[in-house]
C-alpha cells in the first residue's frame, strides 16, 4: 500500500493547482455574484483537457485515470466549486454513460467531442416528482417507427445552460417498475425542435454553474441515441452516479481545504488580545481537528477513485467518501466562517461562498439520506 | 525546422527565503521551476512549430532532479528532452556551462537556438550569448518579438529606452525575454505523453568528443563565487507626525522638492 502520489499526478496535481490559483480564482467571486459561468473560462478548461481526463485517447479524452479527476475535482474546487459541479457532471455522469454503454459508432459520434473539448454534455434524471425516488419519473418516450418521441421535464439539469448534449432518462415501459422501464436517450440539446431550457434556477450556492429546467416537447430521437439497451437506463443512470459520487467526494475535500488555507491565512495576520489569532491553542487545535478530517475524507476519496481504476466494486466505498466528505465540507467552512468572524461573514472574503456551496454537496448525486442507503444495502443487515 | 530550446530549473523566488545566518538561499523546501525567460522561449519555439512545421527539442543541463523541468516542457508540447547530468559538469560556471550545453547542440543539431535571457537565480544573462559563441552563430538577445521569414528569423531586440529590429540568418541563437509570449499550461494529455516519453541523459562519456575536461566543471571554470550575501535593508524612512491635512500635504511636497523628485 503506497499513500504517494506518482511523478505523473504530482505534475497533474501541479497544473490544476496552477490553472485554479491564476485562471479561476480571480472570476469565482464574480460568476458566483452574476450567477453565471465565464463561457472564456470553460473554453480554456476545454482546450487544455479538463473535460476529459478518466477517458481514453482513443475516444480524446486525456488517457489520464479517476485519480487525476480526483486531483482536479479538489484543486479547482478549492477556489470555485462551480467550476468542480461543472466539470463532474460532464465528466461523472455524461460521459460515464456514453464510455460504458455506447456502441462503438456512438463513442465516435458523441463521446468524441465531448472528451476532447469540443463540446459539454450534462445529464437529465430528476424530475419535480422524482428526486431520491426514479419510481416518481413522468418523462416518456413511445416509439414512433423507427424513432422515439420523448415528453416530459427534467428539473436540476447541470451544464443545461450551455451544454450541446444531455444523456436523458424517460419512461419506455410504464407497465413495470421503473428500474425496468427506464430508457437512457443522447438528445442534442441545442438544435432540436421541442427542447427547451429555462433560465439559470437561482440557488443558496454554486450559483456560476448552470442548472435548468430542459423541458421536452415531442421532441423526435432517431434510435442511434438510444444508449444501452432499452429498459435499462436505471441501471445505467445509478452507474454514472457511483461514478459522479467520487467527484462530488473530491469536490467537498476541495472546498473544504480551500476554506481552511483561508482561515490559516486570514488567522496568521488578524490580531486579537495582541497577538495573531492562529496563536491561541484554541485556533490551532480547531485546525488540526479540521485538517485531520479532511485529511481522512481525501484519504476516502482517493481510494473508491483507485477501487474505480482497478475495476473493483466501487459503488459503497464511493457512497462513503461523498458521505463524509460532504460532511467535513460543511463543518470546515462552518469553523472558517467562525474564525474569521465577522469578515468571514462578508462577500469580500470567499468563505461565505464556500459554506454555502459546500452545503448542495450533502444534497445532490444522492443525499447523505441515499448515500447511508447505499452503504448499508451493501452490509448485509438483513 | 529544428528548434532547440534551452531551460534551466531554478527555485522558484517568490517562495525563496535567505538564512539570515550565511546570507545564502534557502533551497530546501522550496518548489522548483521552469524559469520565466526560458518557458516563455519554449513558447515561442512552440508557435513557430504550430505555423511551420518541425520539432522543438528542450535540452537542460542540471541534476536528475531536472527531469521534472524536461517532463513539464514535453507536457506543454515539446517533441523530445535532453537531460545533460554529470559529476563532471557540477559546479560549473556559466562559461562551463556554455561549453557542455554547446557540445550537446552540436550532437543534437539545430536550426534556431532558443534560450532565455537570464536566470532568475543568477541573474547572469551571460549562458545564452556563450553558447553562441562557442557555436560560432548569430546570436540576437533580450527578444521581445519573434517571427520567422525564409531561412531568417526578424526579433525585435529590447532596450531601456529603444528597440532594435534585427533580421538574422539562420542557424543562429535567440534569447527570450519573458515578455516575448505568455506561455501556455501544460494540457492533462500533454502529462499523460511526456511520462510515456524517454528522455535522454547525457554525460561526460556521451559528449567527450567535443567537451575538454579542463573546461568544465568547478575546476575548468574561469569563475568562482567569492562570496554572497543579502542586500543591506534601506534604512527606516522618516516619520512625522501631528500634522494636520495640509500641514502634511505641504511636508510631503517639500521632501520631494528637497530630493528633486518634482
Amino acid at each position: 500500500m503506497d499513500f504517494h502520489l506518482s511523478k505523473t499526478h504530482l505534475l497533474q496535481q501541479q497544473l490544476f493547482r496552477t490553472f485554479a490559483e491564476t485562471e479561476i480564482r480571480p472570476l469565482a467571486k464574480e460568476m458566483d455574484e452574476n450567477e453565471a459561468y465565464d463561457p472564456a473560462l470553460l473554453a480554456k478548461l476545454q482546450k487544455y483537457g479538463f473535460l476529459g481526463i478518466p477517458y481514453s485517447r482513443e475516444y480524446g479524452g486525456a488517457g489520464a485515470d479517476t485519480l487525476t479527476y480526483t486531483l482536479c475535482m479538489e484543486e479547482v474546487s478549492k477556489v470555485d466549486a462551480s467550476t468542480g459541479i461543472t466539470i463532474s457532471v460532464h465528466t461523472s455522469l455524461c460521459c460515464s454513460c456514453i464510455n460504458n454503454y455506447g456502441t462503438e459508432e456512438q463513442k465516435q459520434k458523441f463521446l468524441r467531442p465531448l472528451l476532447d473539448g469540443r463540446q459539454v454534455g450534462s445529464f437529465g434524471l430528476t424530475e419535480t416528482n422524482a428526486g431520491s425516488d426514479v419510481q416518481g419519473a413522468q418523462t416518456v418516450a413511445v416509439r414512433d417507427g423507427d424513432d422515439w418521441i420523448i415528453n416530459g421535464s427534467k428539473i436540476f439539469t447541470t451544464n443545461s445552460g450551455f451544454a450541446d448534449v444531455c444523456v436523458v432518462f424517460a419512461i419506455t415501459d410504464r407497465t413495470v417498475p421503473a428500474a425496468k422501464g427506464l430508457t437512457a436517450f443522447i438528445v442534442d440539446l441545442k438544435n432540436t425542435p421541442g427542447v427547451t431550457v429555462s433560465e439559470n434556477i437561482e440557488r443558496m450556492g454554486i450559483r456560476a454553474a448552470s442548472n435548468c429546467i430542459v423541458t421536452y416537447d415531442h421532441v423526435r430521437v432517431t434510435p442511434d441515441r438510444v444508449l444501452g439497451p432499452v429498459g435499462r437506463g436505471f441501471k445505467i443512470a445509478m452507474g454514472a452516479l457511483d461514478c459522479g459520487r467520487i467527484g462530488i467526494a473530491a469536490q467537498a475535500v476541495g472546498i473544504a481545504q480551500g476554506a481552511l488555507n483561508e482561515a490559516i491565512k486570514y488567522g496568521k495576520e488578524r490580531k486579537q488580545f495582541g497577538k495573531p489569532i492562529n496563536s491561541f491553542q484554541n485556533t490551532q487545535f480547531k485546525m488540526a481537528e479540521m485538517q485531520t478530517k479532511i485529511d481522512a475524507a481525501r484519504l476516502m476519496t482517493w481510494r473508491a477513485a483507485l477501487a474505480e481504476d482497478n475495476h473493483e466494486n466501487f459503488g459503497p466505498l464511493a457512497a462513503m467518501a461523498k458521505l463524509f466528505a460532504s460532511d467535513v465540507a460543511n463543518e470546515v467552512c462552518r469553523f472558517a466562517v467562525q474564525a474569521m468572524g465577522g469578515y468571514g461573514y462578508c462577500r469580500e472574503y470567499p468563505v461565505e461562498r464556500m459554506l454555502r456551496d459546500a452545503k448542495i454537496t450533502e444534497i445532490y448525486e444522492g443525499t447523505s439520506e441515499v448515500m447511508k442507503m447505499v452503504i448499508s444495502g451493501s452490509m448485509k443487515l438483513k | 525546422m529544428k528548434i532547440v530550446v534551452c531551460i534551466k530549473q531554478v527555485p522558484d523566488t517568490a517562495e525563496v527565503k535567505l538564512d539570515p545566518r550565511t546570507g545564502t538561499l534557502i533551497r530546501e523546501g522550496v518548489p522548483s521551476i521552469i524559469n520565466h525567460d526560458d518557458k516563455a522561449g519554449l513558447e515561442a519555439a512552440l508557435r513557430l512549430r504550430e505555423q511551420f512545421g518541425g520539432t522543438v527539442t528542450v535540452v537542460c543541463m542540471g541534476p536528475p532532479q531536472a527531469d521534472i523541468a524536461l517532463r513539464e516542457a514535453l507536457a506543454m508540447g515539446a517533441d523530445d528532452a535532453c537531460l545533460l547530468s554529470a559529476r563532471e559538469f557540477g559546479g560549473s560556471d556559466t562559461y562551463a556551462t556554455a561549453t557542455v550545453i554547446a557540445a550537446a547542440l552540436k550532437k543534437i543539431g539545430f536550426d534556431l537556438v532558443i534560450t532565455g535571457r537570464q536566470a532568475i537565480d543568477g541573474d547572469t544573462a551571460q549562458v545564452g550569448p556563450q553558447i553562441a559563441e562557442q557555436l560560432h552563430i548569430p546570436q540576437v538577445s533580450y527578444a521581445e518579438e519573434l517571427r520567422l521569414e525564409g531561412d531568417s528569423v526578424i526579433v525585435r531586440r529590447q532596450f531601456e529606452d529603444q528597440a532594435h529590429l534585427l533580421k538574422v540568418k539562420l542557424p543562429c541563437l535567440v534569447t527570450a525575454l519573458s515578455e516575448l509570449c505568455e506561455a501556455r499550461y501544460m494540457s492533462t494529455y500533454g502529462i499523460v505523453d511526456a511520462y510515456k516519453k524517454e528522455i535522454t541523459v547525457w554525460g561526460f562519456e556521451d559528449l567527450k568528443n567535443d567537451l575538454n575536461p579542463a573546461w568544465i566543471g568547478l575546476k575548468g571554470s574561469p569563475t568562482h563565487v567569492f562570496q554572497s550575501f543579502g542586500k543591506q535593508a534601506k534604512a527606516a524612512g522618516t516619520r512625522m507626525t501631528g500634522l494636520s491635512a495640509d500641514e502634511a500635504v505641504a511636508a510631503i511636497m517639500d521632501k520631494l522638492i528637497e530630493r528633486h523628485i518634482i
